[in-house]
């Protein structure tokens, strides 16, 4: 679901997300931290996230968009909790994820 | 102002939620209202929002402003509820219906929507609205009853998925008070619903707001996914 106009790229949302990851480093151990990078995994096995810290980071995301951006997405919406290649595998598939919806 | 301060009341245009909405800015809360219509009150610290609290655009909307107004909300009282009396055989779909989209989505919208914008201040106060038509299980109120049953357990496992992000979840579930929201129900069948009681009254405004008093409360950090009934039930 999405309310407004603002036309989003993809440098900015990585911006946005790598903004998000920085929020919640601060509440992880230093041997804990999640790598600012397209590539790391946010989701399943290869990520270093619980269940907990993968909704901190959409949640965060979600309300970045929404400051800055102006836009009111759901990014944890049916689809995509559906989806065989969930948007959340990575930092570039959430990046994408978040394009899709911001731009539809 | 802080966020903190900031209380998100459903269902304020009358009853119980109007009351809760005139004591608490007495009390110093900024507050921020909702109801299907407008409000007609007046206070430097109210903003009322038209929405239906069972319509996803319209509550993500409403919190997405406030988070821009106020950095944030504190506190959230569930208060906006629907009731209808009927026998089962009796009780139109529609009117389940309308029921759960109120009682239930309702709740779970707000719940969600300002336990986002709660957990990254890791603080927050959430009261759900039961009633004491669901341990007592009073005929005529299966649909009424059934829908804050499922408030009671949204309660239950939401102070569990919050509570590491510093929200407690809590229910108030008052007696019968003499609102709107009872206006139809016989005077008999209302005595003996009071006679169930330990204390047999009919509830106060000021009984539901000792309660939310005491959740909203910084130091009852340690107090979550209880539900309490007024009057002794």
């Amino acid at each position: 679901m999405r309310t407004g106009a603002a036309m989003l790229e993809k440098p900015s949302v990585l911006e946005l997300i790598y903004a998000t990851i920085d929020e919640v480093n601060q509440t992880r151990p230093p041997d804990r931290q999640v790598q600012k990078r397209p590539e790391t995994a946010l989701f399943g096995s290869a990520s270093i996230l619980d269940s907990l810290g993968l909704v901190n980071v959409i949640v965060g995301v979600e309300q970045r968009i929404a400051e800055q951006f102006g836009i009111a997405v759901t990014l944890a919406d049916e689809k995509a909790m559906s989806q065989r290649n969930s948007p959340f595998r990575t930092i570039d598939t959430l990046a994408d994820y978040v394009l899709s919806l911001a731009n539809a | 102002m802080g966020a903190e301060q900031v209380l998100v009341i459903t269902g304020t245009r009358k009853g119980i939620g109007r009351y809760l909405s005139e004591y608490y800015l007495e009390q110093g809360w900024t507050v921020a209202g909702c109801s299907r219509e407008e409000s007609d009150l007046r206070h430097d610290r109210y903003v009322h929002y038209c929405l239906d609290v069972a319509d996803e655009a319209g509550v993500k909307q409403m919190m997405f402003d406030l988070q821009k107004r106020f950095g944030g909300v504190g506190g959230l009282l569930n208060n906006a509820g629907i009731a209808s009396m009927n026998h089962i055989l009796l009780t139109p779909l529609t009117t389940v219906q309308r029921i759960f989209n109120t009682n239930v989505i309702g709740t779970f919208l707000f719940c969600r929507e300002a336990a986002k914008l709660m957990q990254r201040a890791r603080y927050g106060r959430i009261v759900n609205f039961a009633t004491v038509a669901t341990p007592l299980n009073l005929e005529g109120e299966s649909i009424y009853a059934a829908s804050k049953a499922a408030v009671e357990s949204l309660t239950r496992v939401l102070a569990r998925e919050l509570a590491p992000l510093g929200i407690t979840v809590n229910a108030v579930g008052p007696t019968p008070v003499q609102t709107d929201l009872i206006r139809s129900v016989p005077q008999a069948k209302m005595q003996s619903l009071l006679a169930r009681q330990a204390i047999n009254r009919f509830g106060v405004m000021r009984d539901i707001s000792n309660v939310t008093d005491f959740f909203l409360r910084r130091e009852s950090d340690f107090v979550t996914g209880q539900v309490l009934y007024l009057g002794g039930v």
